[in-house]
């Protein structure tokens, strides 16, 4: 011990008189830091109440609730997260697993209320004081909990593709798909807007885990052509994906055919069960695409005896004979098609009903009746020179391909028309050596056609006049010779699409060996009889079902392109499923 | 300390002193489980002969909340929140050790700008237990000022983790894969100015506590660990060093960018509690020194996060892996044992205040003041938390 141990404490003295370190509310603020995590904001125009937040906090914290003024569409659950800071441990995890960005922290930290209950709370829909504080906690730029980019699709090149009519997509490799699979956050919108209301993130999940036949057993619930729909299904449940948000929604179709690719026929069929006691009544279907399909696999399994009349030499309807092989092929969609009928469901092939058998017997003959006929009659372009030689029909001539019938296609080939049909027909074209042409009425976004589609095409050659309406077909020789005009786009007010309106002196010429319009397809219902025909109801062209696709004859179902908008293969596949169980409803009933 | 040689009273029989508390002689006295000389909560119930301590019982179990259990029913990403709670003093320990471990177990390498925010993390948190722990040793002599000093300056290094990660206690910032966020604008300049006030606040706690004769008097000699105790009560960190072991984590098995600062093991050779005080504040001098070469040396741009795969479905293989690292404290391990589900199969957290302070604690109080309990007990520096996981 020395005398400086005795003094040198006193030194304590020096800081005695030291400004204090306190500060005091509320004479004195303290904001909290620029990523303070305070209470919750959340943005919820933004917000599509995914339910990821809900998902990853540890402490049960969040509840997704319904909420005043958010109505549920396609893309929104219209749930919205509501809080409970009884529970909350401000880790933020669900700021940062947020699909959209939405919700985020603000730096406030103070909140005095003597109502435990307002503790709990829909942040952004409380009108709280730090709705509007700019700092709090948000993702790092360069932190991200989901993964926002899509597994790359293998692809033939678009110098490979127009070779041949081998299939483009060369699928996932079970890594791949594994991965793939492992984005999906679980929100469930997929379900909601699939028409078939397909169980999606579940048979995602089948993926992640490997476990393919639960997958499979998943696929055929709502769907009984997944080979099909895993290749050329206008997939909207990606549309409304949340990782679609901020980054590349989940591959979702390609996830289909990845599970359905990896059992072949003979094991699927083994899979399937296919002797279901039969219940003694008989349905007839009309009609084997997707629609015809999907209602006799369901009909079947509740026990009915199915026969189908189809038309055509082999089943599949639009899906075989409307679209090309490197899109579909044939084998997948044969295998989908031959494990639905061998469930023991009775096809009779090339038999039209309307012209080899009377419609009436077939109403007579069956318990019920279920059409689903598709559109099959292609609309006119309405201009001179519409019937000269070398002019197609793009349905037509996709249809005479799968037939293998030689097209005899010139060099020079123009399209008229923007849907998956021109698309097709165009790359169909192109495969088979021509220069092809494509001329639409409207812009390029008001193209009708999947995205994708649009973006082969161009990859593959196929070249676009946009804002070109026809005006004249005439004889140039050898050759044919289509008068166009130049359009401009006119708007036409709030909630209605512009309309292509004839610039003057911008008439051009293009010349050509053949000329395809694929300008869309209308119905025929002259096979019903005019007797039937007019006791159903339309809507325009379209026959008007209930929610069972039930028409105003009891007996008889529609389902497919002729009633429903949107007339997609999954749709069709979901009409088929509804009057499955829509007359099995009514023919128990009785 | 004591007049005359009373280690024979009382009597010992089978290794237990001999305790009649008819005599007269001694009596119970309960201390803890809140007390503001103990360290959190715990009790220790003294038996005393005068104001002398024949005897010592450790309890714990006051604050046991599950932590381990908890986290084997929470997926990976969801038990990220929760280990930062098993030490409140210094919870990033904690936090870098649960994700190591996942990430050894889940094969993920971090980037190399993580590891250099990872380890300024580490430093600065060791410094604000210190900073805590100093408070209470000299508080527990009756030196309260000192403490509201150093936890004043504590709360500087809050400030500045606040604004680094948006939580003053609980970061959550070290996150399997790296770290949540960069460093924000101006952070360096206001670490620096905080380090330059706590230079000279470590000046002037020199100049009164450790030339302060009351100190001396009370702490030399106090709770003498031997070095045969060290090894039989496992004993690490600090503790160990006051006894002369040259043992530290970041230089015998270097993790994070240990091995590329410049620092060398502190250690003493009384192993008394004034010589554990002077390890530790050399350390924090150390640590000082050590976020001044890491902000120095820091690459300034490059990723500080590698993708996971989705937390959501996070599934790691089955596999078992023990990781350390060298808390304030001393030996801080996190054995995680997973079985290809996404949940962890079992984890178990090992801090060092279990083998620093319950068992050794009983072996040190005998014959000790009463009055100088409560310093000895911080002169182990526990926490008692991480002992009830």
């Amino acid at each position: 011990m020395s005398l400086k141990d005795l003094i040198s404490p006193f030194y304590v003295w020096k800081r005695a008189f030291s400004k204090p370190y306190t500060t005091r509310k509320p004479l004195k603020e303290r904001p909290g830091a620029n990523r303070y995590r305070g209470f919750h904001k959340n943005d919820l125009e933004k917000c599509i109440g995914c339910g990821s937040c809900e998902m990853i906090c540890q402490n049960a914290a969040i509840d997704m609730v319904p909420v005043e003024g958010i109505e549920t569409q396609y893309s929104d659950s219209g749930l919205r997260p509501k809080i409970d800071y009884g529970r909350c441990c401000w880790c933020a995890l669900c700021v940062d697993i947020c699909t959209t960005g939405s919700l985020t922290m603000s730096n406030e930290y103070i909140w005095i209320n003597s109502d435990a209950d307002v503790f709990r709370f829909v942040p952004g829909n409380e009108n709280k004081t730090w709705d509007t504080v700019e700092p709090g906690y948000q993702r790092s730029e360069g932190y991200e909990l989901l993964d926002k980019a899509r597994v790359e699709m293998k692809m033939l090149s678009p110098e490979e593709s127009i070779q041949s009519f081998l299939e483009m997509v060369k699928g996932y490799a079970r890594e791949e798909a594994e991965k793939e699979a492992m984005r999906c956050v679980e929100c469930g919108l997929c379900i909601a807007t699939c028409p078939a209301h397909m169980n999606i993130p579940g048979y995602i999940k089948a993926v992640r885990e490997g476990d393919l036949a639960k997958g499979i057993e998943l696929l055929y619930e709502t769907n009984p052509l997944p080979a099909t729909c895993g290749r050329i299904c206008t997939h909207r449940c990606e549309d409304v994906c949340s990782l679609g948000v901020l980054g590349e929604p989940i591959a979702i179709r390609w996830l289909k055919r990845f599970l359905i690719d990896q059992i072949d026929q003979s094991e699927l069929k083994q899979k399937i069960i296919s002797d279901y006691p039969e219940n003694g009544k008989k349905v007839a279907i009309i009609g084997s695409g997707p629609g015809g399909l999907s209602a006799a696999y369901y009909l079947r399994k509740l026990g009915y005896r199915i026969k189908i009349f189809e038309s055509e030499e082999k089943a599949g309807g639009m899906i075989r004979y409307g679209v090309p092989e490197y899109r579909m092929p044939y084998d997948q969609l044969d295998k989908d098609i031959e494990t639905i009928l061998n469930l023991g469901i009775e096809i009779e092939y090339n038999r039209k009903v309307g012209a080899d058998l009377d419609f009436r017997k077939v109403y007579d003959d069956f318990d019920a009746v279920f059409f689903s006929t598709g559109l099959t009659v292609p609309y006119k372009l309405e201009i001179e020179g519409e019937d000269l030689n070398g002019v197609l029909d793009g349905l037509d001539i996709l249809e005479k391909f799968t037939r293998g019938i030689n097209l005899e296609l010139g060099k020079k080939v123009a399209v008229i028309g923007g849907g998956n049909v021109a698309m097709d027909a165009a790359r169909t074209a192109r495969r088979l050596g021509a220069d092809v042409t494509l001329l639409y009425r409207r812009r390029e976004e008001d193209m009708p056609a999947d995205a994708e589609e649009i973006q082969e095409s161009h990859n593959e050659g196929v070249k676009f006049i946009t804002q070109a309406i026809p005006v004249k077909l005439e004889k140039a020789g050898d050759q044919l010779k289509l008068i166009w005009n130049k359009a401009e786009m006119v708007d036409q007010g709030a909630g209605k699409r512009p309309r292509p309106v004839p610039l003057e002196d911008e008439i051009h010429e293009l010349k050509m060996d053949n000329l395809i319009s694929a300008i869309g397809q209308g119905p025929d219902y002259s096979f019903l009889g005019e007797d039937i025909s007019n006791k159903l109801k339309f809507h325009r062209y379209k026959v008007i079902t209930n929610e069972y696709g039930q028409t105003s004859l009891l007996k008889i179902f529609a389902g497919g392109d002729i009633v429903n908008s949107t007339a997609d293969a999954i749709s069709a596949i979901a009409d088929g499923h509804k009057a499955a169980k829509g007359i099995d409803y009514f023919l128990n009933r009785n | 300390m004591f007049e005359g040689d009373r280690s024979k009273f009382p009597e010992i029989k089978d290794g237990r002193p001999v305790i009649d508390l008819d005599s007269q002689k001694f009596i119970k006295v309960w201390q803890g489980p809140q007390h503001p000389g103990v360290t959190e909560n715990i009790a220790l119930e003294l038996t005393v002969s005068g104001d002398e301590v024949v005897e010592l019982k450790t309890h714990v179990g006051y604050l046991h909340r599950g932590f381990e259990k908890l986290l084997e029913r929470r997926t990976f990403i969801q038990g990220f929140t929760i280990v930062c709670r098993i030490c409140v003093p210094e919870p990033d320990t904690n936090e870098y050790l649960y994700a190591a471990a996942l990430e050894e177990l889940g094969n993920i390498e971090i980037p190399e700008k993580a590891l250099w925010l990872r380890t300024l993390t580490l430093e600065m948190s060791r410094l604000a237990s210190f900073l805590m722990w100093i408070g209470g040793q000299a508080g527990s002599f009756g030196m309260g000022t000192i403490g509201q000093w150093s936890v004043a300056h504590r709360d500087f290094i809050l400030d500045l983790f606040e604004e680094l990660s948006g939580g003053r206690i609980y970061h959550m910032y070290i996150i399997p894969g790296g770290v949540r966020g960069d460093i924000p604008p101006g952070f360096v300049s206001r670490l620096k100015k905080v380090l330059r006030k706590i230079d000279v606040l470590l000046e002037d706690i020199d100049k009164v506590l450790f030339n302060n004769i009351l100190f001396k008097k009370r702490a030399v000699g106090l709770g003498v660990i031997t070095k045969e105790m060290i090894d039989k009560f496992g004993v690490t960190g600090p503790a160990a060093k006051a006894a002369g072991y040259d043992r530290d984590l970041r230089k015998d098995l270097p993790y994070l960018i240990y091995n590329k600062l410049d620092f060398d093991v502190i250690t003493g050779s009384d192993s008394d509690a004034f010589t554990r005080a002077k390890v530790r504040f050399a350390e924090m001098h150390q640590s000082v020194e050590l976020i001044r070469q890491i902000i120095a040396r820091m690459p300034e741009k490059g990723e500080f996060h590698t993708k996971l795969p989705n937390v959501l479905h996070w599934r790691i293989k089955p596999g078992e892996t023990w990781v350390q690292a060298e808390a304030s404290r001393g030996e801080y391990g996190y054995y995680i044992v997973t079985d290809g589900s996404a949940y962890p199969r079992r984890i178990a957290v090992r801090g060092p205040s279990y083998s620093n302070a319950i068992s050794l604690l009983q072996k040190l109080a005998v014959n000790t003041n009463i009055a100088d309990i409560a310093g000895l007990m911080v002169s182990l520096h526990t926490c008692p938390p991480e002992i009830e996981r």
